[in-house]
């Protein structure tokens, strides 16, 4: 029996090659919502949606709004818009202003998606050279919910992992090669 | 009952009794963290501590007023809509007389301004009128002002000439020091009006809707009604241009449209009824 009913996923500097690394771990049976911010700095996600759909054995795409987080489905944030999670397990989106520099910002999908998942809630910070994410991490960790931070020393960019260990600690501190493995483990029916 | 959600309501309940706003049918997430900001910025300690500064200061509103409403834009922001609009819609325009353009939820201005420059360019501007409406008294005030960061004009340069400008960008403003402010003349057609898409009805016969990343705040239910009111308000004919994320596949109301330019969301009055819903 799965414990846990979602995924999100956070990274920024480096985290293309980390997703490169992850995705292609998840099992292809894994039957919860897998919802990815990533910071690309490019204008849309387009490409970042393409190469991961390549390595990762389940279907990767832009999150739209509206639309119910679709489990067995990557869902990708869209750039220059926060992606959020309703109480209904929707994407909702934002042009607020951004939040630690940020937009999309990890820190607005992980506090949302915690609210609505609670403690069926896995979050995965990886890679980055900010420290977005961090009060997300901790949001998820204060619902109940798993929190999985990339061991900083093996990161491309280790600020976000450390910020997120400094200030909320973590219920496991990866490698890559692990995460996949966990997410499995939490999430597979 | 989460503590949280029940201050949210009884907050969004004093808006609306208190002062005739609605946010009842806002979408929930974006409301709750915007209500939170609020606490924050004005140290109210909880969502309650705002309700009351609500009910008892009466200078307290603008400020909520503002910070609930969105003034984030840029000028030219997808360039490639701008395009589209300027290859794809204006030709039609170009067949008015008279050419009416409603831009709801004009924010900062930055939009409008965009619009006037690109149908000023295209020869079309002098017979145009621009409602720019929002319902945030201080957000109009900006736009009419035109004024804005220099920091940000190196980014819109290039957003113009992406989005197909002929000319300069700074051929429209006028730079002193950290700000830059716009040439006057590019308000002579436009008039600003506080317009509450929540609560007003219809106010012009337009050729052109421009409501882009508005909708996106909105429950499936008020998106619909404000398609609706979009509908009724265009001329038949007439073009509607949401943001370019926007999804209106669960509102009955956009049987009333027909895609022009899915990408760029834009739309065209008169529909097929053919668009099937999304559940």
């Amino acid at each position: 029996m799965s414990t846990h009913d979602a995924v999100v996923m956070g990274c920024s500097a480096g985290g293309l090659s980390a997703l490169q690394r992850v995705l292609p771990g998840l099992d292809r049976h894994l039957a919860v919502p897998v919802v990815l911010c990533c910071h690309t700095g490019s204008a849309d996600v387009s490409l970042l949606v393409e190469l991961l759909a390549r390595v990762c054995p389940l279907p990767v795409t832009e999150a739209q709004e509206r639309a119910p987080a679709d489990p067995g489905v990557v869902h990708v944030a869209p750039s220059g818009y926060h992606l959020l999670v309703e109480d209904n397990f929707r994407f909702s989106l934002s042009v607020d202003a951004r939040v630690a520099y940020a937009r999309p910002s990890i820190d607005v999908l992980f506090e949302t998606a915690a609210e609505a998942w609670r403690e069926r809630l896995v979050a995965v910070l990886m890679t980055g050279a900010n420290s977005d994410g961090a009060n997300g991490i901790a949001a998820v960790r204060r619902a109940g919910g798993y929190a999985v931070v990339q061991e900083p020393a093996t990161a491309e960019a280790d600020v976000m992992p450390r910020a997120a260990l400094e200030l909320a600690g973590a219920d496991a501190c990866l490698t890559l090669d692990a995460i996949a493995a966990k997410i499995n483990e939490l999430c597979l029916p | 009952m989460d503590v949280e959600d029940i201050e949210i309501q009884l907050f969004v309940r004093a808006m609306q009794l208190r002062h005739g706003y609605d946010f009842s049918d806002y979408a929930p997430a974006s409301l709750k963290r915007r209500i939170q900001q609020l606490v924050r910025t004005h140290d109210a300690g909880t969502i309650s501590g705002l309700t009351t500064r609500l009910l008892h200061d009466q200078d307290f509103l603008r400020k909520a007023v503002e910070g609930l409403s969105v003034p984030v834009s840029e000028m030219f922001r997808d360039p490639p809509v701008f395009r589209a609009l300027r290859d794809k819609v204006f030709p039609v325009l170009a067949s008015y007389a008279e050419i009416n353009i409603w831009q709801a939820g004009c924010a900062h201005g930055q939009e409008v301004y965009s619009l006037a420059i690109m149908l000023e360019e295209a020869g079309l501007y002098d017979r145009t009128r621009i409602y720019a409406t929002d319902f945030n008294d201080a957000a109009l005030a900006a736009a009419a002002e035109g004024i804005y960061a220099t920091r940000d004009a190196r980014d819109w340069s290039r957003n113009y000439l992406e989005a197909g400008g002929k000319h300069s960008f700074s051929d429209y403003y006028s730079a002193r020091y950290e700000f830059i402010k716009l040439d006057r003349r590019l308000r002579r057609h436009v008039t600003f009006i506080n317009h509450n898409l929540v609560t007003d009805k219809v106010f012009c016969e337009a050729h052109l809707i421009l409501c882009r990343n508005v909708l996106i705040y909105f429950s499936n239910a008020l998106q619909d009604r404000t398609l609706g009111l979009f509908r009724d308000s265009l001329v038949r004919g007439g073009f509607l241009c949401l943001g370019t994320r926007e999804n209106i596949d669960f509102s009955p109301a956009a049987a009333g449209f027909t895609d022009i330019d899915q990408a760029m969301r834009i739309y065209q009055a008169g529909g097929s009824g053919a668009r099937p819903l999304a559940r």
